[in-house]
């Protein structure tokens, strides 16, 4: 297998995401047209909007799992072909399923996600990331047996066992994050957003809540940018 | 069954170094095979019935049993892991850990490669190891139920790559199953063709060794391109 030479990502590093005139379409409907926005470390993205108007196509371009018909990504000044090494050593994508095996316990879907990220961490960085999210008791119990609100929380393990390693993945993109969790969730969920942004990440986020991130934010309604094209479309 | 595995880093690579990912998926695939070993038995039990329903419908002809031997092992070996195909990658497409996979560290063709040796240690190497007594139960003798044995070693990896290709294709389509055998199949046809020729010729002492060459091609080749098709065909999958 040839090597691929990355380096690895580290979180001092100032970083910047930019997305150029990006444009989509499903069949005869255009879901982004001309989308751009520029985002530093440090910085979250919020994308709102209703149902359907393309916050998740739009995080799945970032992520580099969907093409865009026209428009680039733009990764510290360097244009990103689709799933290239850059891409997968900087963006983690949390979608609105939550990447758990039903056969795996929560314990071990948190070592899953942790190794396919390329993080090794000891058993007690584990406990106690599951400690912080509420799910210590319920370790070994089978994803499949989870609440929803559980199996999210699994997935804020992860994403605060990664902000512990030196080289976690900078570019956070997490299709509503939020569902599911209670007030107690949301606030942690927040908190753990605040120390990746102040560690130099960059998230962006679609939510359909207020979070409290303490930095600066841009919003972003995604029902303004589709309006004009369905009227023109009709 | 207990998986000793280690993937957890023990210093001496770069967290990222490609070869771990090889290791990711396939220790991560076996585990999740272990959990529910009703389909890896399942798929056993569907290649003896199969395999033993021709000497219910033929008669206990022995000479005519023994002739068609090679082919029916073969074709069951093939339905076989043709009904296992589907677990490869879409439980992995249904839960969203496949795009996890795909935006891993680790390259994706690596991680490809790692759950396609994952699925034939589950699905094509339980085949192998059980064809010898399938053959004498179609009355072959030891030199040809040798030949059987490794043919099927050569060829049931074979069946695990091609098969990878299509069940990527095939990800959430609408009657993905049928789709993916009317594709699969047809794929299958040189490694039938060479595998069960080299039992033929086992049984009628000609020199067998140039089909188990040529299944041996096959595989050295497939190993070094099924992988980045197969990749390619997850990506456009998930797009």
């Amino acid at each position: 297998m040839a090597v691929t030479g990355v380096p690895a990502s580290t979180t001092n590093a100032m970083h910047n995401l930019a997305a150029r005139d990006l444009r989509l379409e499903r069949g005869a409907r255009s879901i982004l047209n001309g989308l751009s926005v520029d985002i530093e470390s440090g910085q979250a993205l919020i994308l709102r909007g209703a149902n359907g108007t393309g916050k998740t196509s739009l995080l799945r371009i970032l992520a580099g799992l969907t093409l865009p018909d026209a428009g680039a990504v733009v990764w510290n000044g360097k244009k990103l072909k689709a799933l290239s090494a850059t891409w997968r050593n900087a963006a983690l994508y949390l979608g609105h399923t939550n990447a758990l095996k039903d056969d795996f316990t929560a314990e071990e879907n948190l070592l899953d996600a942790l190794s396919i990220d390329g993080i090794t961490a000891d058993h007690a960085a584990q406990l106690a990331a599951l400690e912080k999210v509420g799910l210590a008791d319920r370790r070994h119990v089978l994803s499949r047996r989870l609440s929803q609100g559980q199996k999210r929380r699994v997935g804020l393990a992860r994403l605060s066992l990664a902000l512990t390693h030196k080289t976690h993945k900078p570019l956070w993109l997490l299709d509503e994050p939020t569902n599911a969790l209670d007030a107690n969730g949301v606030a942690l969920f927040s908190s753990i957003m605040r120390d990746h942004l102040e560690s130099g990440g960059i998230a962006c986020i679609a939510t359909h809540l207020v979070l409290d991130l303490a930095s600066p934010a841009i919003e972003m309604n995604l029902d303004s940018l589709t309006d004009s094209f369905e009227k023109s479309a009709r | 069954m207990k998986i000793a595995i280690d993937v957890q880093n023990s210093g001496e690579t770069p967290d990222n170094a490609p070869e771990r990912g090889f290791l990711v998926a396939l220790a991560r695939d076996v585990k999740l095979a272990a959990r529910s070993k009703g389909e890896v038995i399942q798929a056993l039990a569907f290649f003896i019935v199969v395999a033993s329903l021709f000497p219910l419908a033929i008669g206990p002809e022995s000479a005519l049993l023994k002739r068609i031997a090679p082919g029916v092992v073969w074709v069951a070996a093939l339905l076989s892991v043709l009904l296992t195909l589907p677990r490869l990658f879409a439980n992995d497409y249904a839960d969203g850990t496949l795009e996890q996979l795909a935006l891993s560290v680790y390259p994706l063709p690596v991680i490809v490669l790692g759950k396609i040796v994952a699925h034939w240690l589950m699905a094509g190497l339980p085949l192998a190891l059980l064809s010898p007594l399938l053959g004498l139960q179609f009355g072959l003798e030891s030199r040809e139920l040798v030949v059987l044995f490794a043919s099927l070693m050569l060829g049931t990896p074979v069946l695990s790559m091609i098969g990878a290709i299509g069940a990527a294709l095939t990800l959430g389509v609408r009657g993905g199953s049928i789709l993916l055998a009317l594709l699969v199949l047809p794929l299958y046809i040189p490694v039938l063709i060479f595998g069960a020729g080299a039992v033929e010729q086992a049984m009628v002492a000609l020199d067998f060794s140039a089909n188990l060459s040529l299944l041996g091609a096959i595989l050295l080749l497939g190993g070094l391109v099924v992988p980045f098709a197969a990749a390619a065909a997850v990506k456009i999958s998930l797009d």
